[in-house]
C-alpha cells in the first residue's frame, strides 16, 4: 500500500495508443492461432492484417478528429507525443500495411509457403514505424527505428528460394546496423550537448541556455552523426548504395512496404528531430540538408536512366522522391511556410504511388519474382492494356504529370521551397523531375511502342487487382480533387512544446 | 478604390454566368469523348470513329457558336466561369475568352474534327482517337485559362496525348522523337513552375492573399524590377522552347517529321501556338515591364529564326522536314510582331498564328497525302507530280503561296502588319526579317518545281489525283485561306479591341510608349486584300 502511493506510474492514455495496441495484439494473436490452430486457414493470415489496419486506420481517424480541436500533447513521462503529425503519419503507415498485406498474400499463394510470419512481421514493423512517428524521445525513437529495422531485415531476407533474398537481406542487415550506430552515437553526443534526450527538452534546452560552454562542438558533431544516421535510413545520396539492391531482391510485397512505410516513418522522425529538438540550430542542419536534397534529386534521377530492371529503375525513383521530400525538409528549416505540411502531403501520396506501382510489378514477376526486368514489360499493352495503363497512369503520375496525384505532391513542395525563398533548390528538384522523367518514358515506351517477348498469359489475383485498382483511383481522384488531402495535411502540427 | 471596377466586372461575370458554362464545354466535352472512346469495344470500329467525330464536331460547333455570339468591340474577357477549385492554393477554375484566345479556340475546334475524319492512322484507331480528343481537350485548356495554376497543368498535360500519337503512330525515328519531345518541352516547363509559384508568392503581399488568379496578379500586384525579370525569363523559357524560337528549336523538326500526318497538323496548327499565345499573355500581360526590357533579345532571337528557318529549309531533302522548318521562321515573324508592341503587330501576330496553323496546317496535310501515295517524303524521288495529278497540285499551289504570303490569301494580311507594324519599334530587324520573306518563296517555290514540275518518271507516273474526301477536307482549308486573305475585316476587329487593351496595359505599368497607328490596321489591308 505503501509502495503502491509512493510509485504512481505516468499516466498512460489508452486511447491515444489503440492504433499500437491493435496492432500488438494482432500480432500475438496471429502468431499463437497460426501455430496452435492446426486446421487455421491461410486467408486467415490476410484478413487478420487487414483487418488490423483498418482498425489501426479508423481508430487514428477518430484521434485526428479528437485533434482537431486539441493541438496534442506529450504522454508517458514526456516519451510519445500525440498530435496531428504523429496521427497522420500512423494513418499512411497503416494504409502501407494494408496494401503490402494484400500484395503479399498474392505472393505467398503463388510460392505456395503460406504462413503468418511475414504477416507478424508486418506489423511489428508497423509498431516500430508508429513507435517512431510518435517519439518524442530520442531513446524511444531508436527503439522504434530498431523494431522496424529487425523486422525489414528478416522480410527481405525471406525469399529462401532466390538468391538476391538473401543478399539484400545480409547488405541492409550490416549497413543497416551500422547506420544505426551512426545513429546512436548522435543520440549520444546531442545528449552530451543538451542534457536531455527527450525532443520537446532538447528543444528548450537549447533554446534556453544560449551558449552552454565547451559543448556546442559536441552538438554539432551529435546533429552530423544524426544526420548520417537519418540520411541512410530515408535513403538520401551519399547513403543510397544500398537502396537498389535491397529493393531489387526483397520480395516485391516486402520492397513495397520499405519504399512506402519504411520511408515515412524515417522522414518523419526526421522532421521531429530536425525541426523540434533541433529546431534552433536550423542554421545548421539546413544547409546540410540543403546539399542532401540536390544530390539526391540528381543522384536518383540520373542513375535510374541506365538500369535495365523495373524493380531496380523503381528504387532509383524512390531515390529521387527521397530528393523531392528533402526539398520540403529543407522548407521545414526555415521554420515557416509549409514545408512540413507538403512533405507530408508528398509522402501520403507517394505511399499510394509506390503501392501500386510494385502491385503491378508483382503482377508480371512470375513464380519466383524475377521477372522484372524492362524485356518482361515489353508490349504489356498488347497483352494486357488495362494492366499497361495503369502503369502508365503511376508512372506519370511519379513523373510529375498534371492531373495526377505525383504533380499535387511535387507542386506542394516546390510551392513550400519557393515560399521560403530556396528557388535553388526548386529549379534543382524540377530539372531534375525532368532527367527522372526519361526513366518511366522508357518503361512506357517498352509497355505501349515495342513488341511482346512472350505470349504467356498474365493472371493478375483478386488482392492485387485491388491495391492497383484503388491505387490507380487515388491517384486520379487525388489529382484532380486535392482539397481533402491538402485541408488534412495542411492541419498537420507538432503537439506543442 | 477599384470599387466601381470591382462592382461593374462582379455583375458582368454575374450575367455570364447564368448561361450555358459553354467555355467549360469546350474542355470537358472532349474529355468526355476520349473516355467514352476509350471504354467502347472495338467491335464495331466505325462507331468508335463516328461518336469521336460527334465529339469533335461538337466542339468545334460549339466554337463557332462561340465566334458568333462574341461581342466583337468589348476588349476584356468574355464568357467568363470562375468556380472554387483548390482553395487551400488559392486555385480556382477561371476561364474566359478576349479577341487575342477566340480565333486559336476556334482554330482549334475546327482542327480537330478535320483531322479525325481527313487522316487515317492504319492502326489502333479508337486508341488514336482518344489520345485526339485529349490533346483537343488539353489545348483548349491552355486557351481559356486566366488561372496560372490551370494554365501550367493544361500546358505541360498536353504533353502526354502527344507523345503517345508521335510514339504510336509515327515513323521510323518515333521513339527518339516524341522522348525529345516530351522532354524538351517538360525542361522548359520545370523553369515556369517554378515562377509560377514566386509569381503567385510575390503577389501575394499586393493583393493580400494567395491567388493564382492570372487577372488579379496581372491587373494588380507589382513586382521589383529585377523580380520581375527573372519571373519573366522563367516563363519565356517555356514559352521559346514551345514556339520553338531559334536556339531552342531542335526538337521540332525531328517532332514533326516523325509524327503521324494527323499529329504534325495539329502539332504546327495549335500545338505552338500555345507558346507564342502564352508570350501575349502571361509576358505582355503578367510582367510588360520585363517584356518591354527583354525586347530587344526577343527581336534578336525571332529574327535570327526566321533567316535561319529559311536557310535550314531551303538545304532540306525531306519534303515534310522542309515544312517544319518553315515553321521556325513563320513562328519567328509571329514572335517578332510580339516584341515589336505595337497594335498593327500584335494584330498581325495574333492573326498570323491563326494563319499559320491553317497553311501549315494543310501543307503536312498535303505532304501526308504524298507520303501515303509514294511512301517517300524525299524530294530528290518526288518529280512532274503536276502533270499527273494537276488538281493536287494547284491545291498544293495555294496553300504553298499560302504560306509565303501572297496579297490576297491569308499569310499577306498577317505578314503585312506584322512587317509594317514592328518597322515603327524594330527598324533594322524587321528589314533583316522582310528578306525572310523572300527566302520563304524561294525555299517553297523551289521545293514546288522539284516536285511538281517537270516530267514525271516511272515511279510518279501513277501517282493518284486528289480523292473525294481530301478534296473536300482540303476544300474546308483552301475556303479559309482566301476567306481571310480577301475579307479580313471580321477577324481583326475582333482581335483589334483586346490588342489595343493590351498594349494600353504595358504603357500603364511601364515606361513604354506605343507609337501611334496612323493607318486602320484593319482598312488598311482590307485595301490591300482587295487589290
Amino acid at each position: 500500500m505503501f509502495l503502491a502511493a509512493s510509485l504512481t506510474g505516468p499516466d498512460i492514455p489508452w486511447s491515444h495508443l489503440l492504433p499500437l495496441l491493435i496492432l500488438l495484439g494482432s500480432t500475438c494473436a496471429l502468431l499463437l492461432l497460426g501455430s496452435l490452430v492446426p486446421t487455421w486457414p491461410r486467408i486467415g493470415n490476410v484478413v487478420v492484417t487487414m483487418t488490423a489496419a483498418i482498425a489501426s486506420i479508423i481508430a487514428s481517424i477518430v484521434d485526428w478528429n479528437h485533434l482537431y480541436w486539441h493541438k496534442g500533447d506529450t504522454f508517458i513521462a514526456d516519451a510519445i507525443a500525440i498530435d496531428r503529425f504523429s496521427v497522420f503519419a500512423t494513418i499512411v503507415i497503416c494504409v502501407a500495411v494494408a496494401g503490402s498485406a494484400l500484395l503479399m498474400s498474392a505472393y505467398l499463394s503463388r510460392t505456395d509457403s503460406e504462413g503468418p510470419e511475414l504477416y507478424a512481421l508486418f506489423m511489428t514493423a508497423a509498431i516500430g514505424a508508429i513507435v517512431m512517428v510518435s517519439a518524442n524521445d530520442l531513446i524511444v525513437l531508436f527503439l522504434g527505428l530498431e523494431t522496424l529495422s529487425l523486422s525489414l531485415y528478416l522480410m527481405a531476407a525471406s525469399n529462401r528460394r532466390r538468391e538476391e533474398s538473401q543478399e539484400a537481406g545480409l547488405k541492409y542487415f550490416v549497413l543497416g546496423g551500422f547506420a544505426s550506430a551512426f545513429l546512436l552515437y548522435g543520440i549520444a553526443l546531442v545528449y552530451g550537448g543538451a542534457g536531455k534526450t527527450s525532443i520537446s527538452g532538447i528543444n528548450t534546452s537549447l533554446a534556453t541556455y544560449v551558449s552552454l560552454h565547451n559543448t556546442d562542438g559536441m552538438l554539432l558533431v551529435g546533429i552530423g552523426l544524426l544526420m548520417v544516421g537519418l540520411a541512410f535510413k530515408v535513403s538520401a545520396a551519399p547513403f543510397q548504395v544500398w537502396t537498389p539492391d535491397v529493393y531489387e531482391g526483397a520480395p516485391t510485397p516486402v520492397t513495397a512496404f520499405m519504399a512506402s512505410a519504411g520511408k515515412v516513418a524515417a522522414f518523419a522522425a526526421m522532421l521531429r528531430i530536425l525541426t523540434v529538438a533541433l529546431g534552433s540550430r536550423a542554421d545548421d542542419w539546413r544547409p546540410v540538408v540543403w546539399a542532401l536534397a540536390i544530390l539526391t534529386v540528381f543522384v536518383g534521377s540520373t542513375m535510374a536512366v541506365v538500369q535495365t530492371n523495373v524493380k531496380r529503375m523503381l528504387s532509383y525513383s524512390s531515390i529521387s522522391h527521397a530528393g523531392f521530400i528533402l526539398v520540403g525538409v529543407e522548407a521545414a528549416g526555415h521554420m515557416k511556410g509549409n514545408g512540413l505540411n507538403s512533405s507530408m502531403t508528398y509522402l501520403a501520396i507517394y505511399t499510394v504511388l509506390v503501392l501500386g506501382s510494385f502491385a503491378i510489378v508483382l503482377a508480371l514477376s512470375g513464380v519466383n519474382d524475377s521477372d522484372t526486368t524492362l524485356d518482361d514489360f515489353k508490349g504489356l499493352a498488347k497483352r494486357r492494356p488495362a494492366l499497361a495503363l495503369a502503369f502508365s497512369v503511376l508512372l506519370f503520375a511519379q513523373a510529375g504529370v498534371p492531373f495526377t496525384a505525383g504533380f499535387v505532391a511535387k507542386f506542394g513542395v516546390i510551392k513550400s521551397a519557393v515560399e521560403v525563398n530556396s528557388y535553388a533548390i526548386a529549379i534543382a528538384a524540377m530539372v531534375a523531375a525532368v532527367i527522372g522523367a526519361y526513366l518511366y518514358l522508357r518503361i512506357v515506351v517498352s509497355m505501349w511502342m515495342e513488341e511482346p517477348t512472350s505470349s504467356d498469359e498474365i493472371v493478375v489475383a483478386a488482392p492485387v487487382r485491388w491495391v492497383i485498382g484503388l491505387s490507380v483511383a487515388a491517384t486520379l481522384i487525388i489529382g484532380i480533387f486535392p482539397g481533402v488531402l491538402l485541408n488534412a495535411a495542411e492541419l498537420v502540427r507538432f503537439a506543442p512544446r | 478604390m477599384h470599387l466601381s471596377t470591382l462592382i461593374a466586372n462582379e455583375s458582368a461575370t454575374a450575367a455570364h454566368h447564368a448561361s450555358f458554362p459553354i467555355l467549360s464545354a469546350l474542355i470537358l466535352v472532349p474529355v468526355l469523348g476520349a473516355v467514352l472512346v476509350a471504354v467502347m469495344s472495338n467491335r464495331r470500329p466505325e462507331w468508335v470513329k463516328l461518336t469521336a467525330t460527334l465529339f469533335a464536331v461538337g466542339t468545334g460547333g460549339m466554337s463557332i457558336w462561340l465566334l458568333s455570339s462574341f461581342k466583337s468591340h468589348e476588349a476584356g474577357f468574355q464568357f467568363v466561369s470562375q468556380h472554387e477549385w483548390i482553395s487551400a492554393w488559392g486555385i480556382s477554375w477561371h476561364l474566359g475568352i478576349d479577341g487575342i484566345s477566340l480565333f486559336l479556340v476556334v482554330l482549334t475546334g475546327i482542327l480537330f474534327p478535320l483531322v479525325i475524319l481527313g487522316v487515317d492512322p492504319h492502326h489502333d484507331e479508337k486508341r488514336y482517337l482518344a489520345w485526339l480528343l485529349l490533346l483537343e481537350a488539353g489545348v483548349m485548356g491552355s486557351f481559356l485559362s486566366l488561372d496560372l495554376f490551370l494554365f501550367f497543368i493544361f500546358f505541360e498535360i498536353v504533353l502526354v496525348p502527344m507523345y503517345f500519337l508521335i510514339g504510336g503512330w509515327g515513323y521510323d525515328k518515333r521513339i527518339y522523337a516524341a522522348t525529345k519531345f516530351f522532354l524538351y518541352t517538360m525542361l522548359g516547363s520545370a523553369f515556369m513552375l517554378v515562377g509560377i509559384i514566386a509569381t503567385a508568392a510575390l503577389a501575394r503581399h499586393d493583393i493580400g492573399y494567395f491567388t493564382f488568379d492570372l487577372v488579379k496578379i496581372a491587373e494588380h500586384a507589382s513586382f521589383a524590377t529585377n523580380t520581375a525579370r527573372w519571373l519573366f525569363l522563367s516563363f519565356a523559357i517555356a514559352f521559346a522552347v514551345k514556339v520553338p524560337l531559334f536556339p531552342f528549336h531542335t526538337w521540332l523538326p525531328d517532332a514533326h517529321t516523325q509524327a503521324p500526318t494527323g499529329g504534325s497538323v495539329i502539332l504546327a496548327g495549335v500545338l505552338l501556338k500555345m507558346g507564342t499565345y502564352g508570350f501575349l499573355r502571361f509576358g505582355l500581360y503578367l510582367f510588360p515591364a520585363a517584356a518591354v526590357w527583354a525586347k530587344p533579345a526577343f527581336l534578336t532571337l525571332a529574327t535570327i529564326g526566321i533567316i535561319y528557318g529559311a536557310i535550314a529549309a531551303t538545304m532540306q531533302t525531306d519534303l515534310k522536314r522542309l515544312v517544319a522548318y518553315s515553321s521556325v521562321a513563320h513562328l519567328g515573324f509571329i514572335v517578332l510582331g510580339t516584341f515589336a508592341i505595337t497594335s498593327q503587330a500584335l494584330t498581325g501576330s495574333v492573326m498570323q498564328m491563326v494563319n499559320h496553323g491553317i497553311s501549315t496546317g494543310a501543307l503536312f496535310l498535303m505532304v501526308g497525302m504524298i507520303y501515303e501515295r509514294r511512301h517517300t517524303r524525299a524530294i530528290a524521288e518526288l518529280k512532274g507530280i503536276q502533270a499527273v495529278a494537276p488538281i493536287f497540285a494547284a491545291a498544293f499551289m495555294v496553300v504553298m503561296l499560302s504560306s509565303i504570303g501572297v496579297p490576297g490569301l491569308n499569310g499577306f494580311a498577317g505578314e503585312f502588319l506584322i512587317l509594317i507594324g514592328s518597322f515603327e519599334t524594330a527598324r533594322w530587324w524587321t528589314v533583316v526579317a522582310a528578306t525572310g520573306v523572300i527566302l520563304a518563296a524561294l525555299y517553297l517555290l523551289w521545293a514546288y518545281q522539284r516536285v511538281f514540275h517537270g516530267e514525271p518518271d516511272e515511279a510518279n507516273s501513277s501517282f493518284p489525283e486528289l480523292k473525294a474526301r481530301e478534296g473536300a477536307l482540303l476544300l474546308v482549308f483552301i475556303a479559309l485561306i482566301a476567306f481571310t486573305g480577301l475579307y479580313p475585316k471580321p477577324m481583326l476587329s475582333r482581335i483589334e479591341p483586346s490588342v489595343d487593351k493590351l498594349i494600353a496595359h504595358v504603357e500603364g505599368h511601364s515606361s513604354y510608349k506605343a507609337p501611334v497607328a496612323h493607318n486602320h490596321p484593319a482598312e488598311t489591308t482590307t485595301h490591300e486584300g482587295g487589290e
